[in-house]
């Protein structure tokens, strides 16, 4: 399983530790709060919705450094615009392990 | 450069406005959560440049775009990049950035939306010359080129070979005729109320008759020109 990685945010934040902190800050509040609402879409079988909260979910994905899972993501979300949850499994995968990443930061 | 940003997402409001701060040219004024935010904004507050997500809860960046009245330079900011094609149908887009936004990337976009500034700048400029043209003339006395302002001028009279032209300050001599002039003067300033004579109609002191009194210049007024001389007059 791909892993992510802060590369992104260390390059952007160089030494200004405090935009660091700043994004860290705004990830650990964001990531879970889109997980959610992206959560709540499935539930409610509401797959147009569910899309738009992958598509803004993979900005996320891409900032850690997780190519393959944005591919997935990327794929994802076309299907369900098609009204398909293959890789439904998948993704919520990668939502796990980037929380998990998110909360140890 | 005056910019604001628009995204749902804090943190790409987060990164974008970083890059600004990093980017001497540009002055971060708002960030804007959604769309409605955004149009309140603008309404009260003009902006040269504008950092614009496309995918947007219920108004994407493309409806922003149509809705706002003379939109202001755009970048285009997005996870997908299949806007692309879209995006060129719009003149007020710069560049497009896929997130994440490098710092490199960004400063190529703000290098791309100058060069636009300086194009709409630079025909702006040719703009003022070409109005300030229509404001002035210049004749030649001398081999001097002497500028006179259209609004300056009071009568022209048609003396021989020469032209005399009398402004509020000075008399000028031309070796011109009165068709030339006249077909160099506003016409919605000037008109020719004699054959020997164009006048200021907004100089007009006073009108008798067959006469037209500017500045201490009686100016006779032919029968043929009259008519249209007084169309020209807010008579009560």
């Amino acid at each position: 399983m791909e892993q992510p990685n802060n590369h992104y945010i260390e390059q952007l934040s160089g030494d200004n530790a405090e935009f660091k902190a700043k994004m860290i800050a705004i990830l650990k509040k964001e990531l879970p709060e889109e997980i959610a609402l992206y959560q709540n879409q499935m539930h409610h079988n509401d797959w147009a919705k569910a899309a738009a909260s992958v598509h803004k979910l993979k900005h996320k994905i891409s900032l850690l450094g997780l190519d393959k899972s944005y591919y997935i993501a990327e794929q994802f979300e076309i299907q369900l615009k098609d009204n398909s949850t293959v890789l439904q499994s998948d993704f919520e995968t990668i939502l796990n392990v980037m929380q998990q990443f998110v909360q140890e930061l | 450069m005056n910019c604001i940003v628009i995204d749902d997402e804090e943190m790409a409001r987060a990164i974008i406005g970083q890059m600004v701060e990093n980017t001497p040219q540009l002055t971060l004024v708002q960030e804007c959560s959604n769309a409605m935010q955004a149009i309140k904004y603008l309404n009260q507050h003009p902006v040269d440049l504008i950092f614009l997500d496309i995918h947007m809860p219920d108004f994407t960046g493309f409806d922003f775009i149509q809705t706002i009245k003379n939109p202001p330079k755009v970048i285009l900011v997005t996870s997908d990049k299949n806007f692309a094609i879209e995006a060129f149908e719009y003149e007020c887009i710069v560049d497009y950035l896929v997130k994440p936004i490098t710092e490199d990337r960004f400063q190529k976009a703000i290098q791309k939306a100058n060069a636009k500034q300086l194009t709409v700048a630079s025909t702006s400029a040719n703009k003022t010359v070409a109005e300030d043209n229509a404001n002035e003339f210049y004749i030649n006395i001398d081999r001097r080129l002497i500028k006179i302002e259209f609004a300056a001028v009071n009568i022209v009279e048609a003396k021989g070979d020469y032209i005399h032209i009398k402004t509020e300050g000075k008399n000028y001599v031309v070796h011109s005729t009165v068709k030339k002039i006249e077909d160099k003067l506003p016409k919605d300033l000037f008109l020719k109320v004699h054959r020997s004579f164009i006048i200021n109609t907004k100089k007009i002191i006073d009108i008798e008759d067959n006469s037209v009194l500017i500045g201490k210049d009686v100016i006779p007024v032919s029968r043929a020109n009259r008519p249209e001389l007084m169309k020209r007059l807010n008579l009560l």
